[in-house]
């Protein structure tokens, strides 16, 4: 296509063991990053930075905690929203609770706090498996948004148990702006999203890997399951925890509890799916397409069929063709969006002479 | 201890109506090793298309609303409905879908549960609507005096059904051609698939059977609470009756749904007000992650060995 990787020799395995091994791809990530870091902010307008990219980063990097740990952990989990959930309360609490909490120490500190919290509702799954252990998590979802509502505590005491988040503030300045907020959330999912390349590609990556392929054998191998288990699990809940408090924080602003329902981490498991499992560009893919699709179907629809429906046919309609394309999706490429790039990918390098 | 009893049989009669929504998950778990999250929503679903079949053949063909020809012709037609809609679902999606992962098929009958409920409403409508089988939900007049313990006619009503639902799938799976080879084929597909069971049809059967139970399920639930969306919840209180009971146990969503039905009563009427009620909603999911933790195939799941 418009490169070959003909004369780039690795020579050392410093080399060997890059992201990007070709040199062009390290320019084009180079180039996105500067396109989606500098000039999307300084170009894009409200209505795209607010509605859609903010999310879409949000949810990426939902989609990679979960991915870490149905993806590469093989634990297939239906609470992450609640993970979420613990991730936002614990930031508000932070910067409520401790004064001159710097905003980014209070988001480390949440997604450890969501780490803790998952590594407590991981124990199950030292026993259980599959099924079994994904009704299991459905307790985490259900008792967590459960004790948030319950003690007000969480909440300041706020009567309708809504609470706003505080400004940010990092060195001085105020993300008050959506470009401002953007970027912020767009740096903050940039560097997880690399440390989580680079985790999946690490010793603890293949030990995830070996025991999601078949724990018992990685056991007799010498894997510790339960360190390699539980270690997915605060990783996992960490990634849903910051994802949560960025939600609260520079997407919707104000978060309550019963927000972060069952829906939302279906939604979020759904853009693993789509997107593709044991991929962290598949997290990206998918939040983009389940972010984009219920926008694009709003448009869509009544623009087809007019408004002589009715709004309630219109949205029952987008709710079968939501359903119906995540269907055809799993039949046609059941690997996700991220396999579908794959492809093209290496039908490009030989186009257009395959021979 | 009067109030004790009644409201352990409240949270027992109340657990056999979950346990015929477990029924159907089991049903299908069984047969074809798909986990069926759709369950929830074909519930709503029957239980919509029976009222609306009731509402539409007095208005279009003359029937006389509220007759026993509307209520039997509806519930023949719903069923019919169901089993189009098993059928379909076995054509379109689980065939292209063979021989997937298990979450991949998971993922894709919560793709159906969106389509279901999206079919569901645009057919029918989102109204809630009342279903009336003609058994008044109040307490039986001689326990009511004679022992003053409440127990409803109703839930006594909706026990039995299940029971003999129970007793009906027990002898088709026993006694039939039919079941036979959906027990083989629940053992293991390839050898029944090599000794000429047709997988496709029992597949078909399996679906249109859960679309059955959904339909009684749905009747009793919609008798109960109106038929509403939030009927397509009960889904998911199905399933830590199927955790506790084991996704492969006909038994097992019995027994389950009955320890469920108590325990989450005495719970709420117990446990609840000490740290400010509402624990209904977790308390079943916690009570079956504590008991997985000692028996994790359930209770009468098969035992799961694990061989390198």
């Amino acid at each position: 296509m418009l490169y070959r990787e003909a004369g780039q020799f690795r020579t050392s395995y410093a080399e060997d063991g890059r992201i990007f091994p070709i040199r062009q791809d390290r320019i084009g990530f180079a180039l996105l990053l500067l396109v989606f870091g500098v000039a999307v902010p300084l170009l894009a307008n409200e209505y795209w930075l607010k509605a859609i990219l903010t999310p879409v980063l949000i949810f990426s990097l939902a989609a990679i905690g979960l991915n870490i740990l149905t993806g590469y952990a093989g634990q297939l989990s239906l609470g992450s929203a609640a993970f979420m959930a613990v991730g936002a309360f614990a930031a508000y609490n932070f910067i409520l609770r401790v004064d001159g909490m710097p905003f980014l120490l209070a988001l480390a500190l949440a997604g450890l706090a969501a780490a803790l919290v998952g590594v407590l509702f991981g124990l199950p799954s030292l026993r259980i498996k599959g099924f079994y252990l994904a009704v299991a998590t459905l307790a985490a979802q259900f008792f967590i948004v459960w004790v948030l509502v319950k003690f007000p505590w969480f909440s300041n005491y706020s009567s309708s148990g809504v609470v706003t988040a505080q400004e940010v503030v990092i060195l001085g300045y105020a993300f008050v702006s959506p470009e401002a907020r953007y970027v912020l959330t767009f740096a903050v999912v940039a560097v997880l999203a690399l440390a989580a390349k680079n985790l999946v590609r690490s010793a603890t990556g293949r030990a995830w890997m070996a025991v999601r392929d078949m724990d018992v054998a990685a056991q007799v191998i010498g894997f510790r399951l339960m360190r390699t288990k539980l270690l997915a699990f605060a990783v996992s809940s960490f990634y849903c925890g910051v994802a949560g408090a960025l939600y609260a924080y520079t997407y919707i602003g104000t978060v309550e509890p019963e927000g972060f329902n069952l829906d939302l981490s279906f939604k979020i498991l759904f853009m693993i799916i789509i997107g593709g499992v044991g991929s962290i560009m598949g997290s990206f893919l998918g939040a983009a397409f389940i972010v984009l699709l219920p926008i694009l179907l709003d448009n869509l629809v009544p623009a087809l069929f007019g408004n002589a429906l009715g709004a309630g046919f219109v949205s029952n309609l987008q709710l079968m063709i939501f359903g119906g394309l995540i269907i055809f999706f799993l039949i046609v490429e059941p690997h996700g969006l991220a396999r579908l790039w794959q492809i093209a990918k290496e039908k490009l390098r030989l186009w257009p002479f395959p021979h | 201890m009067q109030f004790f009893i009644e409201v352990l049989i409240g949270g027992l009669l109340s657990g056999v109506m979950y346990a015929l929504v477990a029924l159907g998950f089991v049903l299908i778990y069984k047969a074809s090793g798909v986990f069926n999250f759709a369950q929830g929503a074909m519930v709503f679903f029957a239980a919509l298309s029976f009222v609306g079949f009731q509402e539409v053949l007095p208005a279009r063909f003359g029937l006389e609303a509220g007759s026993a020809a509307v209520f039997w012709l509806s519930f023949l037609l719903a069923f019919a409905t169901m089993v189009v809609l098993g059928i379909a679902t076995e054509r379109i999606v689980l065939r292209p879908l063979v021989n997937q992962p298990p979450i991949t098929l998971f993922m894709a009958t919560i793709g159906l549960t969106y389509v279901v409920e999206g079919l569901a409403q645009m057919t029918w409508g989102a109204n809630v609507r009342g279903l009336e089988l003609g058994i008044m939900d109040e307490p039986i007049a001689w326990l009511m005096d004679d022992y003053g313990i409440g127990v409803s006619k109703f839930d006594l009503f909706a026990a039995g059904v299940a029971a003999s639902l129970v007793a009906l799938l027990a002898l088709l799976f026993q006694y039939t051609k039919v079941g036979r080879a959906l027990r083989a084929v629940a053992d293991d597909h390839q050898a029944a698939l090599s000794i000429g069971i047709p997988l496709q049809t029992i597949w078909r059967v399996v679906w249109a059977v859960a679309g059955f139970v959904a339909l009684v399920a749905g009747m009793i639930w919609g008798a109960r609470n109106g038929v509403q969306f939030a009927l397509t919840f009960t889904a998911l209180k199905a399933l830590p009756v199927l955790i506790l009971g084991g996704f492969t146990s006909v038994p097992g969503a019995i027994v389950g749904g009955l320890i469920i039905g108590a325990s989450e009563k005495l719970a709420e009427v117990y446990v609840g007000p000490l740290v400010g009620g509402g624990i209904e909603g977790w308390f079943p999911y916690m009570l079956a992650l504590a008991f997985l933790l000692v028996r994790p195939e359930g209770l009468f799941g098969e035992r799961h060995i694990d061989r390198v």
